[in-house]
């Protein structure tokens, strides 16, 4: 018995294939979600990956939360299936409203490639429960508009709940405030972060370590004991 | 505006017609009424000057070109050859790779963020319409002096502008280089590399046979953007007298290229198209006539029926559009209905525009009136030929005879201290992370080696690991003191990096950037790098697979240092035998591989601390090579190295530098006998690199060295955290680290 973890493709979605070979590198079944349908296909989880969806020319995930596929995701995700949204899928996320906050871009005004230290600050979410809380990890970043803000009271209401899920260590790449890299809702279902977990996975390529594969492992445990 | 129809035309023989305007000589527009036998429509005076230009009929260099073909070594994993997109290449379990160099300088001088951006798009769409799918690009780029104000204009412009469209793609950017140089002062040198993957049985090829077949122009709509871009940009030399040519550039949207990408290897998937052929330079023009003349010949196209941007475009322009993102394909009618499915899956707009025809003409229509009637073949293969008239520059004795041996060098320990971290710490031998980190190198999950290490290496089957290397390199300073031999200096470093990731080198690609082919030097320099990359590449078995010549890189009578950069494709049956470049194990043996010689000429140290150039550059040994290249590869396969790092610009001390900051180790060294500390430490003698040697596999490593009769002496070991030269000087990693990786930061963030 496995768990089936979906991954959205929108136009100009670029981690696709690599968000479905961590799925399955972690055991779980992948399966591809096209925007257009609002059918699931019946999966347990969904992963919004990064690229450029629309091409981000309005505002980074500003088109795709209107995608009929969001629709269906929104309306889960409310009833407590886990969606992790990385990078372009973090700001999807931000865009629908279903994590607080925005992305502007970077502070120094350039994309920026470079493996990323962070700290996971909640290791109780669906997507960090293999890790343990303060457990320092590295996997690559790479985006432009990567700047988290949100205004002080939703980042101490944040703080407060423990909603915080990772931070960048070693210096902020992009001005993020309180070197926020990614947060939770209430829940726990609903994840996001700027860097790419689905990066960190094989020893082989990339920056040749694995410390990603912790969130589809973690996924993979809840849901399989869960059914 | 009266239609100008070739009615029209054959009745008016001697209206007056632009075609010095569309950089046609008397002689060329003659021809044409030749051909014709009649003066050409405004349509077709259009086509013939956009691909009678420099840059798409390669007028002024395929006599020299030719060569590549003529001495062409034998080469089983050839499976296309030079003349179609791009060359394809067996790299084993039924896998094709093919791969391609190509400029967009002039483009990338007027317009850096646009230039850059669709020189990628551009050679992107070229392996893509090979049939296979983009996994990497490399970009080779050369600007001005660092410190010069203009090169701040250029470079970030030029960079956001290969990470805004590459990054957009989602094609990881592997390697390349980037190099300063005051000759590049308004002519920087921006080249793109693309490496596509295919199954042997996916090789799409650019023609149109079939009458009855369709003509699908599908992607971007055409607008007014590059129109005139090969010809009038491309193919001339830079003069502040005439005014802008910002709107020959084209402008790119990634966005809509990245859709057309999966919408196309859709397509392939299910063998939809019987020939394809992308929209480059000479857009329509260049399309319609190449798929046409390699097919039947014989192609109807109702013009009118072009999407377009901007309505009130004439046939000519539309004609001569570069709009980027746009595709042409020829489709058997009953699969035109599933063709147009999958474009509208991926919101792709695509229109017939016509159809292969059983005749042996190119017939172009505006609404129902006939604007084009040619051969097909005399606008995409037949353009002029010129034998230029070439001569060694009668200051090439002088140059050589300017020994760089004989500068001033270091006389002790602290004055060699003190030259390494000029060196270092030197815009070319700084650290370019600022520049590759704008570039996403870990997109599709499959990116083994990136830089800065020797090679680029991409996994293409995650069942058995067979993965391919791809190294780009070119060194003008050592072409200028000798062209013949700075061409097989470029080939020979690509060829090392290469194998010194491990990977087997299999073909090459080049890209030949030089000044004025109208100036008798600069055309000497061009038949000598050509000549000598033709004798380089059959010495080392490795074939050209294809390229692109760039000329007129000049600004008044000044050229540009002739700048052939080669870009070197290899193949590993298993990537987890890749070798870094990181001396990452304390305790490991140091060995440097090959013969070190007094050779100064062209070389870093001369330009950091002489500013100087002259003499020879080091001697070229493609035998020595070769050999070099395959200890590297068994000693890869075999376990016996974990780190190799290639020796080149800044000599060995630079390497180790380098290796020393990626593992975040120091060494110690020991200056071998027979050798002093400086030659020692800066001397750019070809054919060496250095290896980090894992102690228990010392005696097997240096008895097959010296089975082999390949020198390998041993220089240190990795241990600390300074890099330690015996009885001269240490400088600690930090310190180091500081020198190496402020400088471009400084200069330009």
């Amino acid at each position: 018995m496995t768990a089936r973890i979906g991954v959205v493709t929108f136009p100009g979605t670029l981690d696709d294939r690599d968000a479905l070979r961590a799925a399955r590198l972690a055991g779980a079944e992948p399966v591809s979600l096209w925007h257009r349908d609002k059918d699931l296909k019946q999966v347990d989880a969904v992963v919004l990956p990064g690229g450029f969806s629309y091409g981000d020319y309005l505002r980074a995930g500003a088109i795709s939360r209107f995608s009929p596929v969001m629709e269906t995701i929104i309306e889960q995700a409310r009833a407590g299936m886990p969606v992790l949204g990385i990078c372009n899928g973090f700001q999807v996320l931000t865009e629908t409203h279903l994590l607080p906050g925005a992305m502007l871009r970077n502070n120094h005004l350039h994309f920026i490639c470079r493996d990323q230290k962070l700290r996971v600050e909640n290791a109780e979410t669906a997507w960090t429960a293999d890790y343990e809380a303060g457990q320092e990890i590295s996997v690559p970043l790479k985006n432009i508009d990567g700047q988290f803000v949100a205004d002080e009271r939703t980042l101490d209401e944040l703080e407060a709940e423990g909603r915080v899920a990772f931070r960048y260590l070693d210096g902020n790449p992009n001005g993020s405030l309180r070197d926020i890299a990614g947060i939770t809702n209430a829940a726990g279902n609903v994840v996001g972060l700027m860097p790419h977990p689905e990066h960190a996975v094989e020893p082989l390529v990339g920056t040749g370590r694995t410390d990603g594969l912790g969130f589809f492992t973690s996924i993979l445990k809840k849901l399989v004991s869960a059914s | 505006m009266t239609l100008d129809t070739v009615k029209h035309a054959a009745e008016t023989p001697d209206v007056e017609q632009p075609w010095a305007e569309l950089g046609l000589k008397q002689d060329e527009y003659e021809r044409i009424r030749e051909i014709l036998g009649r003066r050409p429509t405004g349509a077709e005076l259009a086509m013939y000057s956009v691909m009678w230009s420099e840059h798409c009929s390669y007028k002024s260099s395929k006599v020299h070109l030719k060569q590549f073909g003529e001495k062409a070594p034998e080469n089983d994993a050839m499976l296309v050859g030079i003349g179609e997109n791009a060359g394809v290449v067996d790299v084993g379990q039924g896998y094709a790779v093919t791969f391609k160099v190509e400029s967009h300088n002039h483009p990338s001088y007027i317009e850096p963020y646009q230039g850059a951006a669709t020189g990628v798009g551009g050679i992107v769409r070229d392996i893509l319409a090979m049939g296979a799918r983009p996994v990497a690009v490399v970009d080779p780029l050369r600007f001005g002096a660092a410190d010069h104000p203009d090169t701040k204009r250029v470079l970030p412009g030029v960079v956001a502008g290969i990470g805004g469209y590459g990054n957009c793609l989602g094609l990881p950017n592997i390697g390349g280089e980037v190099v300063f140089d005051s000759c590049y002062q308004g002519n920087p040198l921006v080249n793109a590399g693309c490496i596509g993957v295919m199954k042997h049985e996916d090789i799409h090829l650019a023609k149109a046979s079939g009458p009855g077949n369709k003509v699908i122009l599908y992607g971007a709509r055409t607008g007014g953007d590059g129109i005139g871009g090969v010809s009038v940009l491309a193919s001339e030399t830079f003069d502040d007298t005439k005014p802008t040519k910002r709107p020959a550039v084209q402008v790119g949207d990634p966005f809509q290229e990245k859709l057309l990408i999966e919408c196309t290897l859709e397509i392939f998937k299910e063998k939809l198209v019987a020939g394809i052929q992308d929209l480059g330079g000479a857009g329509l023009s260049c399309a319609t006539s190449e798929l046409a003349s390699a097919g039947t010949g014989g192609m109807r196209v109702e013009l009118d029926t072009v999407p377009l941007r901007d309505a009130s475009l004439s046939p000519e322009e539309i004609l001569m559009s570069e709009s980027q993102e746009r595709m042409c394909a020829i489709v058997e009618p009953q699969h035109v209905e599933r063709f147009m499915e999958i474009c509208d899956k991926w919101d792709v707009t695509a229109t017939v525009i016509g159809e292969v025809t059983d005749g042996d003409r190119l017939e172009i229509f505006w609404h129902g009136e006939q604007i084009v009637d040619v051969p097909p073949g005399t606008v995409a293969h037949e353009g002029p030929t010129y034998h230029r008239p070439y001569e060694r520059p009668e200051w090439q004795d002088a140059l050589q005879a300017d020994d760089a041996n004989k500068l001033p060098r270091p006389s002790s320990g602290g004055e060699l201290r003190e030259q390494v971290l000029a060196l270092v710490s030197s815009p070319n031998q700084a650290s370019k992370a600022w520049i590759t980190d704008q570039y996403d190198r870990f997109v599709q999950g499959n990116t083994v080696l990136a830089q800065p290490e020797d090679a680029g290496m991409i996994r293409i089957d995650e069942e058995t690991n067979l993965g391919v290397a791809m190294a780009t390199d070119g060194n003008g300073r050592y072409a200028k003191l000798d062209p013949y031999a700075g061409a097989q200096l470029a080939l020979a470093e690509a060829y090392r990096n290469v194998a010194a990731s491990g990977a087997k080198p299999l073909a090459i690609s080049d890209c030949l950037n030089f000044g004025s082919p109208e100036d008798p030097a600069v055309m000497w320099q061009f038949a000598e790098a050509t000549r000598g990359l033709a004798d380089g590449c059959q010495q080392l078995g490795t074939p050209v697979t294809g390229g692109n010549v760039s000329l007129y890189n000049q600004t008044g009578e000044v050229a540009i240092h002739p700048t052939p950069v080669v870009a070197v494709l290899g193949v590993i049956d298993d990537v987890n035998r890749r070798t870094p470049i990181a001396f990452a194990e304390e305790g490991q043996l140091l060995y440097l591989l090959g013969d070190t010689r007094e050779e100064f000429g062209g070389s870093a140290w001369s330009e950091v601390v002489h500013g100087h150039l002259g003499g020879l550059p080091p001697a070229v040994d493609l035998d020595r090579e070769k050999l070099l290249g395959e200890i590297l590869i068994a000693a890869s396969r075999d376990g016996m190295i974990d780190a190799a790092h290639d020796l080149s610009d800044g000599g060995l001390i630079q390497a180790v530098v380098e290796s020393c900051l990626r593992g975040g180790k120091g060494a110690r060294l020991i200056v071998p006998d027979g050798l002093d500390a400086f030659t020692f430490l800066f001397s750019e003698s070809a054919g060496r690199a250095v290896v980090s040697v894992p102690r228990s596999e010392e005696l097997r490593f240096t008895d097959m060295c010296g089975a082999r009769g390949l020198p390998a002496t041993r220089i240190g070991v990795v241990d600390g955290d300074e890099v330690d030269v015996q009885g001269e000087f240490s400088i600690a990693l930090s310190e180091l680290r500081t020198a190496h990786e402020g400088t471009i930061p400084a200069l330009l963030a």
